[in-house]
């Protein structure tokens, strides 16, 4: 299964070579910028990925995401400022760096006319490896891929997940030093899902760095070493997941109403305990509150009020806030999609 | 070693940029054609039409063309020259829509963050075309053949006609590889196409001699590429009788037509890879 990443030459990068001018740093850029037309698509970005770590973009559709991958995978040229992967300028070494790269964008970037192993060995030829290790690599990715089985079936029969899996495996057939992910697992199925992720953990463990963006705030939180929350074109957060769900307003008091009809009482009975930032569902009959560092003062109130109102309780408790959750403190809004600009 | 040394060191020269940039179109060739061998119907029904223009213009309309110019023994070894021509032509539209169905796939992005040369997609998109055409124009011999034509002058003069036909088909992908790259809709690409090639290929000596034409339509006729072309093939078919009764020497058409094709290719393959480059 594994055969992929054990060979040493899995990076292929000569000993002794600083991967960047800082070294350990695998992606860096500088006020990036870049506008369509009338959009604004990107403000002034900038970024810094440690070698051998998992960098989340998170953002909504449209927030700038897969623009700020076109730039860094010489796709686009920015309009402002500057970025290097793996020590080479995106604009001026772009052939260079095409070498060490690997991408998978949105679309399932594959040839439906070709078999899986067909897809795969092109891509291998296009990196110019030789025909024999082109071919040896395309069938360590359909092993690792599980595809092995369909490598001689054209790739229009696939399934939805199969063609996804088979075009995350092209973006491995150069052995990346730094992996692009543009929104790796939108439609695959739960396993394929869990599946990838091992996949990510794995490369990861071997050295490659990966930056991937996503939407799912899950994701970003179990993958990632560090996220960057980017909207409308600027990075309005950074960090490591815990310390954004810390920067942003500590703990939450989350209480789930036995009688889901109650639940509009509830929330006006333990309206006012906290400044903002309640929300309350009718539908699940629940409710959470921002506490900031007051949790058990705040939960000690709320009990004592929805007592008094003889509102029964299926839950309540105190708890970290999740991404969803982060990112409404931060933006003001829900993480939902907004037009897509590109 | 600083990035500036490994720029340097990894700068390829001259030499291995071309042995590259062809190397990365042959592998794109390869994977164009495959498509035709996976569906073969494509072929079956790029085929089909050419076929029909055949059997109209032989059967249907053949019969009342009764002025033939001098050379010209029978309509049928009039008309197959013309034919190669339009069926070469008719067949580059799938240039466009091969690449505006890439475009919409996705592939092309992944093409272009691969170190494979700039170039490959449109060399080898044409390429893999121009391979196709040669397969149709072979088969439309056959079928010429079937209903009686003959190539007149011998085997090199044969093989220099279908050659000149399948650069025309050439030249005109790298046209329709503009379209295709400009409008990036499939079934626009289609229509587009279809706007400037009928005109083009029957406003032309390509299907009757332009004898009969009103004047401004024989003017027209007597400009169009598409009637030097047809002239040039008929000139290879038929024999310098044809050719001088068209005012010309096998010289002088030959010449223009290498003309045109130039001209073609020296103002579409740049644009073309400047549109390509915008994607």
């Amino acid at each position: 299964m594994s055969a992929l990443v054990n060979g040493p030459a899995w990076h292929g990068r000569p000993n002794g070579v600083a991967s960047a001018s800082v070294v350990g740093v695998a992606i860096e850029s500088e006020g990036i910028a870049k506008r369509f037309g009338q959009v604004q698509a990107l403000k002034g970005v900038d970024l810094q990925v440690r070698e051998a770590t998992v960098y989340g973009l998170l953002g909504p559709n449209g927030a700038g995401k897969t623009t700020m991958v076109r730039i860094l995978t010489t796709l686009l040229s920015p309009d402002q400022g500057h970025a290097r992967v793996v020590g080479y300028d995106v604009v001026r070494d772009a052939e260079a760096l095409r070498h060490r790269i690997g991408l998978a964008g949105q679309a399932a970037a594959i040839d439906g006319n070709l078999t899986g192993f067909e897809n795969l060995e092109m891509v291998g030829r296009l990196y110019h490896l030789p025909a024999s290790e082109a071919e040896r690599r395309a069938q360590q990715v359909l092993e690792r891929f599980e595809l092995t089985d369909a490598a001689d079936r054209v790739a229009r029969t696939y399934s939805g997940g199969m063609r996804r899996r088979l075009d995350l495996g092209a973006s491995l057939v150069g052995r990346p030093e730094v992996l692009f992910l543009d929104e790796p697992t939108t439609g695959l199925d739960p396993r394929s899902r869990l599946a990838l992720w091992d996949v990510i953990r794995e490369l990861v463990k071997d050295g490659t760095t990966l930056l991937l963006t996503t939407q799912y705030l899950e994701e970003a939180d179990v993958l990632a070493d560090r996220i960057a929350v980017i909207d409308r074109g600027s990075v309005i957060a950074e960090g490591t997941p815990d310390e954004l769900k810390r920067q942003t307003g500590g703990e939450i008091l989350y209480i789930r109403v036995a009688d889901r009809s109650r639940t509009p009482e509830a929330a006006g009975a333990v309206v006012g305990i906290v400044e903002g930032g309640q929300k309350v569902d009718n539908n699940t009959g629940e409710l959470t509150l921002p506490v900031g560092d007051r949790g058990t003062a705040i939960l000690t109130e709320a009990v004592r009020r929805l007592d008094d109102a003889k509102i029964e309780l299926a839950d309540i408790g105190l708890r970290r806030p999740t991404l969803d959750e982060v990112f409404l403190l931060i933006t003001g809004r829900e993480a939902e999609a907004e037009e897509e600009t590109r | 070693m600083s990035a500036q040394a490994r720029r340097a060191a990894s700068a390829p020269g001259v030499g291995e940029r071309i042995r590259w940039a062809i190397h990365d179109g042959l592998v794109l060739t390869r994977r164009n054609l495959r498509r035709y061998i996976r569906i073969p119907t494509l072929l079956v029904f790029s085929t089909i039409q050419p076929v029909m223009f055949v059997l109209l213009f032989r059967y249907v309309f053949g019969g009342a063309i009764t002025q033939l110019p001098p050379g010209a023994d029978s309509y049928v070894n009039y008309l197959m020259p013309g034919i190669f021509v339009q069926t070469a032509i008719f067949g580059s539209t799938q240039t466009g829509i091969g690449l505006a169905e890439d475009l919409n796939g996705g592939i092309i992005d992944r093409f272009r963050s691969l170190p494979a040369a700039r170039s490959a997609v449109l060399a080898g998109r044409t390429t893999a075309d121009l391979v196709r055409n040669l397969m149709v124009v072979l088969i439309m011999t056959t079928v010429g053949y079937l209903v009686g034509f003959r190539f007149q002058e011998g085997l090199g003069f044969a093989i220099l006609g279908i050659a000149l036909a399948v650069t025309v088909g050439f030249a005109f992908s790298w046209i329709s590889a503009t379209i295709g790259l400009a409008i990036k809709n499939i079934e626009s690409v289609q229509a587009a196409s279809f706007v400037w090639i009928f005109p083009l290929t029957f406003a032309s000596s390509a299907f009757v001699p332009a004898e009969s034409f009103p004047g401004w339509l024989r003017a027209w006729s007597n400009v169009n590429p598409v009637t030097i072309w047809s002239d040039t093939l008929r000139g290879f078919t038929l024999g310098t009788e044809y050719v001088t009764f068209v005012g010309e020497t096998m010289t002088s058409l030959a010449v223009k037509s290498a003309l045109w094709v130039g001209a073609i290719l020296a103002v579409f393959v740049p644009l073309s890879i400047r549109l390509y480059r915008r994607t």
